[in-house]
């Protein structure tokens, strides 16, 4: 609705002299507005409230109630709402008329009145009174607006964090700081549990504000999800995030990503990041940190073909941190427009003595810096812990079992093209999820599945050696040569049989994983005690702790395991 | 803030020029600066007075890549100052645009 500007008012004259107000009353008339009258102040003030004029002329001095207390109960009553009140005099002293306007008045015109200076000053005061009714009309929407947006963001957001903390954020091992507002400054924190046990972390950073931002999470926190808790990997997760964000994002748009694997029983960190500025693997032993630099192009720009999924891979055991942010916090400006920068956040991380206190020890020296909070920075910190202190929540199935397959074997073989690129394990995982007795050990049975498959491809298909994996520098090089010989490799297969046989009310599912390599002595490598404090060599003993029985075939090559289940209750 | 574009004698290149911050608020400048070019085969966007460049800018130049071809474009990016290039390397925008070393 516009603010009426009619230009007929409605004029409310006060007047004790009868032949005066009848005079001013013929004035008015005749330059086309409608006239109320009153006598004295008192009736002017109820005149006011019951037909409400657009405009009042106000004797000062009147019996009754005068005019100067009429016209600050007028403006009283009148609220926001300019009633321009001019008062009418005969008074000439400046004090006098200072009066009329401490009274509330806004203008005055003397005795005898010129026509022609009331009807312009009429005009005058009717161009404020529109002008202050816009203004009013103009905030009143604002604010109706404003409360719709809030409400709306409410809502959205509610909606949004049924979706991102359905993960695992909320675990002890996971401390972040992040505005409740977030979402629509274009942050993103998610993280989730694959079913091997290890957790996916993404921190991202969508370019753009508002509702836009907030859209395009929503995908991306699907994809997070959906794919972690299959079983797939980073890579393939980051594959597919990135195509989906190539397809629904405008040209303009992107998201700054970090995203990390944390895998506790191996103790070991996978990491990418491509856009934001550089997080910090920071080590538990007091090393120098070690920063986690974007080698990436962000999210949702390149296309699938030029897409690059390659991360790194560290160490990541007991003391370990690795601390991701956003570029709120490197890019606050202080006073002078300087910007916070990494230097500064570097020392605080060097300074740290409480782990417990990081985020907060940031927050402070954001403070000092530039002494107000801003509302987009996001800060994540996430800390190496026991595997069995942590755990993925058991999944809850909600078909009956009737129909579960009982009887069966298939065997699948995986070529040196495949191997490459796919990772089969989701798939099979998936497919032995059939047998309802198989999935209360599913994250066992994914762990070994993991553990088997990637032994075949990295000792037997490319034949790396684990024993490289000795100290920090050799675990680096490991996975270099692991990127580069997958690259180049032409040919080599890994077949996977599974077998499942009913026993009983129960079952038994034996996998079989064999390889093209070169094999290896089982005896010798099954016979060294369990490693530590190494950084290899942890696979096999997993295997064993997991499995109900597992052997290897002499050359090294084919290894078994057994997994059995009781009859369902 | 200003854009300005210039082309090349021969046409063949077109060399846009922001001073100041390279922000949202230039949306409209630097879109107009090349989005009637159909003629050149080469952009140069010359960030020497640059001081600043923010998200929604890689953005602006994202839409300029798009423009000028995409994956075919060639889009060269000149003068930029210790900032603004930590900023285009944060985003490993050197894999999408041609970065031209300081001289």
């Amino acid at each position: 609705m516009l603010p009426s500007t009619p230009d007929r008012l409605t004029v409310l004259i006060a007047d004790d002299n009868v032949s005066d107000r009848m005079l001013l009353s013929a004035i008015v008339s005749r330059q086309g507005h409608d006239v109320l009258t009153a006598s004295n102040g008192a009736e002017a003030v109820s005149l006011f409230e019951r037909r409400r004029p657009q405009l009042v002329l106000m004797d000062a001095m009147m019996p009754v109630m005068d005019g100067f207390e009429a016209a600050r109960q007028i403006k009283a009553l009148a609220g926001d709402a300019l009633v321009p009140i001019i008062f009418l005099t005969s008074l000439t002293e400046g004090e006098d008329l200072a009066r009329c306007l401490d009274a509330g008045g806004d203008d005055f015109v003397a005795k005898p009145y010129n026509q022609l200076v009331l009807a312009a000053k009429i005009n005058a005061m009717n161009r404020l009174r529109v002008l202050q009714e816009t203004v009013l009309h103009q905030r009143d929407l604002i604010t109706r607006h404003h409360k719709y947006l809030l409400n709306e963001q409410r809502v959205a957001k509610a909606l949004f964090d049924q979706i991102a903390h359905s993960g695992c954020l909320s675990s002890t091992n996971i401390r972040y700081l992040q505005s409740p507002y977030a979402l629509f400054n274009g942050d993103l924190l998610l993280a989730a549990w694959s079913p091997s046990g290890n957790m996916h972390l993404l921190l991202g950073d969508f370019t753009g504000h508002g509702l836009p931002a907030a859209v395009g999470a929503m995908p991306l926190a699907e994809v997070f999800y959906g794919m972690t808790a299959k079983g797939y990997g980073l890579r393939e997760t980051l594959r597919e995030m990135n195509a989906k964000l190539k397809r629904i994002l405008p040209v303009d748009m992107f998201c700054c990503a970090a995203l990390l694997s944390l895998n506790f029983k191996q103790q070991l960190v996978e990491v990418w990041n491509g856009g934001l500025p550089d997080g910090y693997l920071l080590h538990g032993d007091g090393r120098p940190h070690t920063p986690l630099i974007s080698s990436n192009v962000p999210l949702g720009v390149l296309s699938a073909g030029s897409f690059d999924d390659n991360t790194q891979v560290y160490p990541f055991g007991p003391g370990d941190r690795v601390f991701l942010l956003s570029d709120g916090v490197v890019d606050s400006t202080g006073q002078d427009g300087e910007l916070f920068g990494a230097r500064r956040l570097q020392n605080v991380l060097v300074s740290n003595r409480n782990p417990a206190l990081l985020i907060e020890e940031v927050q402070w020296a954001l403070a000092r810096f530039n002494g107000q909070a801003r509302d987009d920075v996001s800060m994540v910190e996430v800390a190496f812990t026991e595997p069995d202190l942590l755990g993925p929540p058991s999944v809850i199935y909600t078909d009956s079992g009737d129909c579960s397959p009982l009887d069966w074997s298939a065997s699948f073989e995986y070529r040196a093209v495949t191997l490459k690129r796919f990772n089969p394990l989701p798939y099979l995982l998936q497919l032995l999820q059939e047998v309802h007795g198989l999935r209360s050990q599913s994250g066992e049975l994914y762990i070994v599945l993991s553990e088997l498959y990637s032994n075949a491809l990295e000792h037997g298909v490319l034949g790396l050696d684990s024993a490289l994996k000795r100290d920090a520098e050799g675990f680096g090089l490991y996975y270099q040569q692991r990127g580069e010989r997958l690259d180049t490799l032409e040919d080599g297969f890994i077949r996977i049989d599974f077998n499942i046989v009913p026993a009983g009310d129960g079952g038994r599912l034996t996998v079989r994983v064999q390889d093209s390599g070169a094999g290896f002595d089982s005896d010798r490598v099954l016979a060294m005690p369990p490693a530590t404090n190494q950084l290899s060599g942890r696979g096999l003993s997993l295997v064993r702790q997991l499995s109900d029985r597992c052997q290897w075939s002499d050359d090294g090559r084919t290894a078994s395991v057994e997994f059995a289940w009781e009859g369902l209750a | 803030m200003s854009v300005t574009s210039e082309r090349s004698a021969d046409g063949q290149q077109l060399t846009i020029t922001i001073s100041g911050r390279f922000d949202f608020s230039t949306h409209q400048d630097f879109r107009g600066a090349y989005e009637k070019e159909t003629q050149a085969k080469r952009i140069v966007v010359d960030l020497k007075d640059t001081s600043y460049l923010d998200s929604s800018a890689l953005g602006m130049l994202l839409l300029l890549r798009d423009h000028a071809g995409g994956d075919k474009s060639d889009v060269q990016l000149t003068n930029c100052n210790n900032d603004v290039r930590k900023i285009l390397e944060i985003s490993n925008f050197s894999k999408l645009f041609n970065i031209a070393k300081p001289a």
